[in-house]
């Protein structure tokens, strides 16, 4: 699964073919019907759907004579689960840092610093 | 002081550079998050995961100083280190480095953002070598100090999508 992701990245990271993944949403279409906005050739579009295709982000008829790309919807759910699990692992980092706010502003007044006083100077550079 | 608002880390990643935005808001000053940042002690405190213990091995929180942590999870230990550049109250820039990877290299800048009433927007953005090292880093699992995230989808592919 963690390869799959990393190819879906490594997919993605393309401007190309983000945005043919963003066409893709509103429907099947043919290789002719993706490369007709961008200057580049039927064979250099081609390479790209075969980069998502291994990704899996897409799919194409093998049959069928026109052999429109479909979008593979299921993919992409479990993209956002992942990267929910990633912001929601560095929420949890800062609901931590919130409590030691929390601590540090209660005890900036009564003179208890023990956690709040290193035995190196920070703070002071530049 | 408490917030009475759950904040929301949200995350960006940015389609032209291999970079991670995270921002996020605190019940603090900009005083207060930056000696979470640079304090070893109460660095150590919350940059966790939960269940990892960190130990700081080396921390020189100034310009031109340096640090390295390892975090420990029973016989797993994952050490990181990297340089301070710059340190001051508005700004950290600093690298980035998992020893296990040990020729990937990010760069991190960490701003914290007055919003008065004792409230600070912290912005950290993660600026890695290529695209390549971002998704490895992402699709590692390893979250570790990378405040990461990722645009939702949404914003990866434009209106409409899935």
């Amino acid at each position: 699964m963690t390869d799959q992701l990393s190819r879906v990245f490594a997919a993605l990271a393309d401007p190309t073919r983000r945005d043919m993944v963003a066409r893709l949403t509103a429907g099947d279409a043919t290789v002719n019907d993706l490369a007709a906005p961008y200057a580049v050739t039927v064979q250099a579009v081609s390479k790209h759907l075969k980069v998502l295709e291994e990704a899996g982000l897409v799919s194409r008829t093998r049959d069928a004579q026109r052999r429109p790309v479909h979008l593979e919807a299921e993919v992409f759910d479990l993209m956002t689960k992942w990267i929910e699990r990633y912001r929601r692992q560095a929420e949890e980092r800062y609901q931590r840092l919130d409590e030691l706010l929390a601590e540090m502003n209660d005890t900036s007044d009564t003179g208890r610093t023990g956690d709040t006083q290193p035995a190196r100077q920070e703070g002071t550079a530049s | 002081m408490t917030t009475t608002n759950p904040a929301h880390a949200t995350i960006e990643a940015d389609p032209r550079v291999p970079i991670i935005r995270i921002t996020r808001e605190f019940a603090g000053t900009p005083e207060q998050l930056f000696r979470a940042h640079t304090d070893p002690d109460l660095f150590a405190r919350w940059i966790g995961p939960h269940n990892i213990t960190t130990k700081i091995d080396h921390w020189d929180a100034r310009d031109g100083g340096s640090w390295r942590f390892v975090g420990i999870r029973g016989d797993e230990e994952y050490a990181f280190r990297g340089c301070f550049h710059t340190v001051s109250p508005e700004r950290i820039v600093q690298t980035f480095t998992w020893e296990a990877m040990p020729d990937g290299v990010s760069l991190e800048t960490l701003r914290f953002e007055d919003l008065g009433d004792g409230r600070t927007r912290l912005v950290a953005e993660s600026l890695c070598d290529s695209f390549e090292g971002r998704d490895a880093w992402l699709a590692s699992g390893m979250e570790s100090g990378v405040n990461d995230g990722y645009a939702k989808l949404d914003a990866l592919l434009g209106d409409g999508a899935v």
